[in-house]
């Protein structure tokens, strides 16, 4: 196991890692989340010992790194593929580790088996591929048997055949009770290969769930319900119905419905019973790649400037959908947004508390739906009002609309 | 500890663990359980600095899918030993770093090339020198002094290789590797300076010890200088000691500049300022002194003197003193370092 508290890291003026609290348990794959220069690899470099933090400490199994009386049996680590010496062979370079912690010979003969590269054991790694070398690095983190294991990017430079061993290599490890903690930039990896997510952003914590819960709060599928306007007595009819038959429903701030856990047919065939028109009944799907890129875009240091478009966005009719990735944000369309899409002070809140009930609403009925709804909530009343009047775009054409919203 | 969420604008946010259960959400899904809730804390054994492997749990590995909605909170973890080696884990010692070392330091070509050009170089210097004169120039000297003019060339090369038994570590990257699997530093520098020295104190005696013995084999007999033990000592051990001490100054000093061009140049200055400076230093009349210090602890100087060149340069051990002396401030210096900085 892993615990970090209170972890902080400056390197000068810049602060690489600020108050980073979190546990990695064992029988489990950790994924350690974040865009480029986040902090991800900073915080591993502590976990190892190699960086000292500036304030908090990190302990691996209790102990502080640098006193474990045999590291390597302990904890395998891979760091960079390359911070090996091209000069040695694969077999040199596993021996030199081997004896560092009394491993005897022919286990590395073993781990450069599982890795697949008894073939080239006797050539310089220099001239290794990339994925080579990263085969090279997690078979020095596997010579010790260790039980825990860390890997900073370890899918990087590898072929999908190799990206697939990894990913079986990762859950078999975590099978087996080891505590194995992966970093990545990649969301779409980590919701293959991991139990829980650790996500970070310009070095503090964003989120700290597990991929259920991940994938509970921000990929919901949920569809849109627009009753006629100016009739708020159909969509409070419809409201209760669909309540009724077991739906959650949300008020969406242009006047529509936000319904998770009813099927499209089934919310159809509610109105008619209840005898309620619809003017839209829209299904919605988030990705998980893309709540992510939603949760950490307020945190992301290195953007291209193209992305800045997203700031300017407007809900223009038959928008193309490469818009998507802030598609499912429930907020007013003509509300101001940050460079992100996000408003800057509100980026996170839905998906850093999960449990958090969001704020004083009654039945948490957000959980099913986005995350983002306890920012955006606030804005909109509670459930229970006709909340027509809160709809500003109110003369919009029906369709028009409903093609908009589906573009956002 | 489920969600020590920080809000980024928050200056100190609280780490406290939120203690409210999770709220259900979603009534079509099963209540999805958090992290486990907290009251039974499942780890703090493994908190404890006692046993990072000592809780043998058999047959309750923990399964590798994700805890099932509803189920036990505690149940996902519960097995908080996690896995165990079969295998005993056991301390390690200088002894494990030493054999590491080792291995490290043979295979790689830099090791090779340096002490082949170094032997090439002291052996081939001195046996020309010895071949190319004749038995009356040795009336003064000894005959084991053509080694000298192999060591100026050849302790450049033993320079080159300290400062790379370290600094290629930082250059490749390799140094991160090293300190993760060995987190014990000092061990590590230690292991370094004692196969490095070990192996080239080896070496250039060997190489010089035949020079030595081919000298004293050609040139023999009536009118020439008989090399008493002193010279012999001086021109073989005595030598070797000092140029194996000066590369591992050489690594003392890669260690704490990590860079090997820089060391490199580093240690081409302590070589070769002090044998060029003091003619400056002597123009001027108050630093004579200074100059003449130096050049008596410049490095062709103490050489010169444990070759016993001439009568009124000493035996050179106080030279070769002054140097260990050094060497080890460095090595300490390097130590410090090497806890203290971030790898």
């Amino acid at each position: 196991m892993i615990e970090a508290v209170g972890l902080t890291k400056r390197y000068g003026a810049k602060t690489a890692v600020y108050n980073l609290s979190f546990q990695v348990r064992p029988g489990a794959v950790t994924g350690f989340l974040g865009p480029n220069g986040s902090g991800k690899s900073t915080t591993m470099r502590m976990i190892l010992g190699l960086d000292e933090p500036t304030a908090g400490q990190v302990t691996v199994g209790g102990y502080p790194f640098r006193r474990l009386p045999n590291a390597p049996r302990q904890v395998g680590a891979l760091l960079d593929a390359k911070a090996v010496h091209g000069g040695r062979s694969a077999r040199q370079h596993l021996m030199c580790l081997a004896q560092l912690s009394g491993i005897p010979a022919r286990r590395v003969d073993e781990v450069l088996g599982v890795v697949g590269l008894q073939s080239v054991a006797g050539k310089r790694s220099k001239g290794f591929s990339l994925g080579m070398g990263q085969r090279l690095g997690i078979a020095a983190a596997l010579l010790g048997d260790p039980q825990v294991l860390l890997f900073d990017e370890p899918v990087n430079g590898l072929d999908p055949e190799g990206i697939l061993w990894v990913r079986n290599l990762m859950k078999q490890l975590a099978s087996e009770g080891r505590t194995v903690f992966v970093s990545s930039h990649l969301m779409s990896e980590m919701a293959l290969t991991a139990d829980h997510l650790i996500v970070i952003g310009r070095g503090q914590l964003l989120a700290d769930m597990s991929v259920r819960d991940f994938i509970s709060y921000n990929s919901a599928d949920f569809a849109r319900v627009r009753t006629p306007e100016g009739e708020p007595e159909q969509r409070e009819k419809l409201t209760s119905a669909l309540s009724e038959a077991g739906g959650q429903v949300l008020p969406e701030q242009d006047g529509a419905l936000r319904v998770t856990g009813l099927p499209l047919p089934r919310i159809s065939d509610l109105a008619h019973g209840a005898d309620v028109r619809l003017w839209e009944l829209s299904p919605h799907q988030a990705s998980l790649e893309e709540a992510y890129m939603r949760m950490t875009s307020g945190a992301v240091d290195y953007r291209s400037t193209a992305d800045q478009r997203a700031g300017l966005m407007e809900p223009a009719p038959g928008m193309p959908p490469q818009g998507g990735a802030y598609g499912y944000a429930p907020g007013a369309p003509g509300q101001p947004m940050g460079p992100g899409g996000f408003p800057p002070g509100t980026v996170l809140p839905g998906y850093a508390e999960p449990p958090a009930a969001p704020q004083g609403h009654a039945p948490a009925p957000y959980g099913q739906s986005q995350g983002h709804a306890p920012a955006a909530a606030p804005a909109a009343p509670p459930a229970a009002p006709p909340a027509a009047p809160a709809a500003p775009p109110a003369s919009a054409p029906d369709m028009t609309k409903r093609d908009s919203e589906d573009a956002r | 500890m489920t969600t020590p969420y920080q809000p980024p604008s928050a200056p100190v946010p609280p780490h406290t663990p939120p203690h409210t259960p999770p709220v259900p959400h979603g009534a079509p899904q099963a209540p999805q359980q958090q992290m486990p809730p907290q009251p039974g804390h499942p780890y703090p054994q493994m908190a404890a600095p006692a046993a990072p492997q000592q809780q043998p749990v058999p047959q309750q590995m923990p399964q590798p899918t994700p805890p099932p909605a509803g189920a036990n909170p505690s149940q996902p973890y519960a097995a908080v030993g996690g896995y165990t080696s079969p295998i005993p884990v056991r301390g390690t010692h200088l002894g494990h770093a030493l054999a590491s070392e080792w291995t490290k330091i043979k295979s790689v070509r830099s090791t090779i090339w340096t002490l082949s050009v170094m032997v090439a170089l002291v052996v081939g210097i001195g046996l020309l020198v010895s071949a190319g004169t004749s038995d009356d120039e040795y009336t003064n000297a000894p005959p084991t002094l053509p080694g000298f003019f192999g060591t100026l060339l050849g302790q450049l090369c033993l320079v080159t290789l300290g400062v790379l038994v370290v600094s290629s570590e930082y250059g490749t990257g390799m140094i991160r590797t090293t300190v993760t699997a060995c987190p014990q530093r000092g061990r590590v520098l230690a292991a370094k300076a004692m196969v490095f020295f070990t192996l080239s104190f080896i070496t250039t005696t060997a190489a010089l010890a035949l020079v030595a013995f081919a000298g004293s084999g050609m040139h023999s007999g009536p009118g020439v200088m008989e090399p008493t033990g002193d010279q012999m000592v001086g021109a073989t051990i005595g030598a070797g000691l000092y140029m194996s001490l000066l590369g591992l100054l050489s690594m003392a000093v890669g260690s704490m500049l990590r860079h090997s061009a820089g060391a490199i140049t580093a240690m081409l200055g302590v070589v070769l300022l002090p044998a060029i400076l003091p003619a400056f230093l002597m123009m001027s009349e108050s630093l004579q002194d200074l100059g003449e210090t130096m050049q008596k602890y410049s490095s062709p100087n103490a050489l010169a003197s444990l070759f016993q060149l001439s009568d009124e340069l000493g035996s050179g051990w106080s030279q070769l003193g002054v140097l260990a002396g050094v060497t080890g401030a460095a090595l300490i210096g390097a130590y410090v370092l090497l806890e203290k900085r971030d790898v």
